[in-house]
């Protein structure tokens, strides 16, 4: 087996496995997530509680479990806000160029010169913390990175013959856009959306660690690991499994995008 | 043969174990001191891979599976990496065909030149630079101290290859090797850099090792000629034999594709199609703040008539407008002075009448088949989108009418179902001619539709377009650089020179009696196969470069 096929089965199977886990958790917990039972403080993994309690006794699973969900949901939001926005500016931007372009650069550098998470900082400090908020405020700052790239894409692109033939068959320049220069985004898209999944996941547990993400009690990977910080000698299961969580959802969601790219261009598909 | 030879390559395999890929087989040939061989052959036919297994630069995943390199008698397997180094430089040389990306452009010229002396010379700085200028000015490149400092993207193509020429001929090796060292350069340019390394190359009791496609510019310098396919050495001789009396078909094959001059024409007295009248296109590039913007004028007062049915040819050198003034016909580039007329109807509204009339009834052709096919659209798409803006075809009739074009360039109908990446080049580009010719255009531009072609695809991909021109009668523009081109297929020529026409007139006028010193310097540079009573092929000058020298003076 190939090297991309390799990282499609690890990474399908990574991220199938935080899909699932993530639905399921939507729905149903082994205990409930929020319930203090303070008799099972800082139990060890065992057959009650799997993967051990908190130091308020909440089962770890569950917690784990809709943390897992409301990671996934912000992450997908968050992507689909940051490509769908950064890809209608960017090839708006790199396509009609002249001012337009210049007008949408500059506010881009702007955003792209910010540190991305002082900036969300900053956001959700006035819109305030909610899942929504951080979406916003995340999606913003990967769009960006998706216009830059966008950008440079169509422009290069745009010298291209083909891009050229098509105006030389006397198809309009919307068409022209649509059928030949939007697919030959989707490889460095697709590579894009990938990590900016990752990005979010972790952003996400970064701003909730710093107290600024979905507000405690509801459980999401980064507050359980901020808060299991002061149980550190006595409970090392509590920064063990939200910890592995992020890193197997990230590692992943990486092996998956590269996969994805090499699956999704016609050039790799089939070397005969 | 008496002497020794320098190099010997005795039953040379080279392949790539881990796919089971032989690249090339069971090859022997020998280069003796001072000797020039060529070594021709199609991309793919192993002839780069043996040049580079020669100075022990093969790429990683390649492998010398059997057979032995010798060098001066000591078989490169018997060496070590220390005394492969040694030989590299005073030993074995090289040059590339890529002068744009064989310099490295962080460097000054001078360091760059000065690297191999000092890893090999012995010698001081002092001596070094002396060295280093004396070879400059050998090479044609004058204000050698000025030109040390400065770094390879401040000189054109041409000059950078006569520095990688220097720089590889300072240490005086014993054997060059040259890998398509002009294949980049116009006709005129890569004349004189291939005199100049001859001369030197001489000079220095230098032997060559001559890699090219091009097998009239081997036979001008060669002295042995090595025809290589799919990885095989098929034919091997002196020069005279193997022009005179090949023994190999594909070598018969190779010759047999330079093009002969077909019959002419009688001129077309009708109306023209596309009339240019004293066109102007010129490239503003935008000052600094504090610097003025330039105007590059890239096509001045052209005017030029094409008839419909007939074949005009564009010819000049890189740089003479050529490029410009087909995308200016095709739309493609704006024009700030003129008119460009289409059956009488002015053009230069972009969104006008005229304007989608004519986008209808004209389409081009790409040089590159690589870049002009969309890679992620299917055959059969690619065709059929350009029937697209066409309201009077039916979409019921789009399948069948590509079945139609596939059949008319020569190719399986079952290719509709692959992407271009799944074809080869000569295969891609008659893609791109039935994409052109679906729609019946009554004109048709072919920006050097041919010139990135292997020399017998070339030659097929050719007679294919002459004979779908006779067929379906569409005029043409036909922009090459490449007078075998001109002569198989045009009509009418027009010399263009700094963004100028110099001459123009029927093809049998410009090449046999051109009367502009730049057509006939042009024409001089080009080395051309005569064939000859016997069936073989002798080597001609157009026209003697005496000639052209006096005309220029």
């Amino acid at each position: 087996m190939n090297k991309s096929g390799i990282n499609l089965y690890i990474g399908g199977l990574l991220v199938g496995v935080l899909l699932v886990v993530a639905l399921i958790g939507m729905v149903w917990t082994p205990h409930d997530p929020l319930a203090m039972n303070f008799a099972a403080r800082l139990a060890a993994p065992g057959a009650a509680h799997w993967l051990g309690t908190d130091e308020f006794g909440r089962d770890q699973l569950s917690r784990l479990m809709q943390g897992a969900a409301t990671s996934v949901k912000i992450s997908a939001l968050t992507v689909i806000f940051a490509v769908v926005s950064g890809t209608v500016f960017g090839v708006t931007s790199g396509f009609l160029r002249g001012w337009v372009d210049r007008v949408i650069m500059a506010v881009n550098d702007v955003l792209l010169a910010f540190p991305g998470l002082l900036f969300a900082l900053g956001l959700l400090a006035v819109i305030g913390a909610t899942e929504y908020g951080i979406i916003l405020s995340l999606g913003l700052i990967y769009m960006s990175s998706v216009v830059r790239v966008v950008r440079g894409t169509v422009l290069g692109l745009r010298t291209r013959e083909f891009v050229e033939a098509s105006a030389v068959m006397g198809n309009a320049s919307l068409f022209t856009m649509w059928r030949h220069i939007l697919p030959n985004c989707v490889a460095p898209l697709t590579v894009l959306a990938t990590s900016i999944c990752g990005w979010s996941i972790l952003a996400e547990s970064s701003l909730s660690f710093l107290g600024l993400g979905v507000a405690p009690p509801a459980p999401t990977w980064g507050n359980m690991l901020a808060s299991s910080r002061g149980f550190l000698d006595q409970a090392v299961w509590l920064v063990v499994f939200p910890g592995l969580s992020i890193s197997l959802s990230l590692l992943g969601i990486n092996l998956l995008g590269d996969a994805l790219r090499d699956l999704l261009d016609p050039r790799m598909r089939k070397r005969a | 043969m008496t002497k020794a030879p320098l190099l010997e390559i005795a039953n040379v395999t080279l392949g790539v174990p881990a796919l089971h890929v032989t690249i090339v087989r069971n090859a022997s040939l020998h280069v003796a001191p001072g000797e020039v061989v060529g070594i021709v052959g199609e991309s793919g036919s192993g002839k780069t891979m043996l040049g580079r297994a020669v100075i022990g630069l093969s790429p990683q995943p390649v492998r010398l599976i059997d057979g032995d390199i010798r060098f001066r008698g000591r078989a490169f397997r018997d060496m070590n990496a220390e005394e492969m180094r040694a030989i590299r430089g005073p030993g074995v040389s090289m040059i590339f065909q890529e002068p744009m990306t064989s310099l490295n452009p962080s460097m000054s010229v001078g360091r760059q030149m000065e690297e191999g002396l000092a890893l090999h010379g012995g010698i001081d700085a002092a001596e070094r630079r002396r060295r280093i200028l004396a070879m400059l000015e050998r090479v044609g490149i004058g204000d050698g101290a000025r030109m040390l400092k400065a770094f390879p993207h401040e000189f054109s193509g041409g000059m950078r290859q006569r520095i990688m020429i220097a720089s590889a001929m300072l240490l005086r090796p014993a054997l060059l090797i040259a890998d398509e060292p002009t294949t980049a350069l116009d006709a005129v340019v890569q004349r004189d850099i291939m005199d100049m390394l001859a001369e030197l190359t001489r000079e220095y009791r230098t032997a060559v090792m001559l890699i090219s496609h091009d097998l009239s510019m081997v036979a001008r310098y060669a002295d042995r000629i090595v025809v290589m396919q799919h990885g095989d050495i098929v034919e091997a001789g002196d020069k005279e034999v193997v022009l005179s009396a090949p023994k190999h078909d594909y070598t018969r094959k190779l010759l047999s594709s330079l093009p002969a001059r077909a019959p002419s024409r009688p001129e077309i007295g009708d109306d023209p199609l596309i009339s240019v009248e004293k066109l102007g296109v010129s490239f503003v590039r935008r000052g600094g703040l504090f610097s003025r913007d330039t105007v590059k004028n890239a096509v001045r007062n052209v005017s030029m008539d094409i008839r419909p049915g007939e074949v005009v040819a564009v010819v000049g050198g890189s740089g003479s407008g050529k490029t410009t003034l087909a995308r200016a016909i095709a739309g493609l580039t704006d024009y700030q002075a003129g008119t460009i007329r289409f059956c009488g109807l002015d053009l230069s509204d972009p969104k006008g009448e005229a304007r989608a009339r004519y986008r209808k009834q004209c389409h081009m052709v790409f040089q590159d088949p690589f870049s002009s096919l969309d890679p992620r659209m299917k055959v059969g798409a690619l065709i059929a989108e350009s029937l697209r803006i066409l309201p009077q075809i039916p979409k019921s009739d789009h399948a069948r009418l590509v079945t139609e074009a596939l059949l008319d360039v020569s190719l399986d109908p079952k290719l509709v179902e692959r992407y271009p990446h799944q074809l080869s080049g000569g295969q891609r580009q008659r893609v791109a001619i039935a994409r052109a010719l679906v729609r019946r255009p009554s004109f048709v531009i072919a920006d050097e539709a041919v010139s990135a072609l292997d020399v017998t695809v070339r030659a097929q991909v050719l007679s294919l377009l002459a004979d779908l021109q006779r067929k379906y009668g569409f005029a043409c523009l036909f922009i090459t650089h490449d007078f075998a081109v001109v002569e198989q297929i045009a009509d009418r020529v027009v010399v263009m020179q700094d963004g100028m026409i110099v001459e123009q007139g029927t093809r049998d006028a410009i090449l046999d009696t051109p009367q502009h010193p730049y057509t006939l310097k042009l024409l001089s540079a080009i080395p051309m196969l005569e064939p000859t009573e016997t069936g073989g092929l002798r080597l001609k000058w157009r026209h003697a470069p005496e000639t052209a020298a006096v005309l220029q003076s």
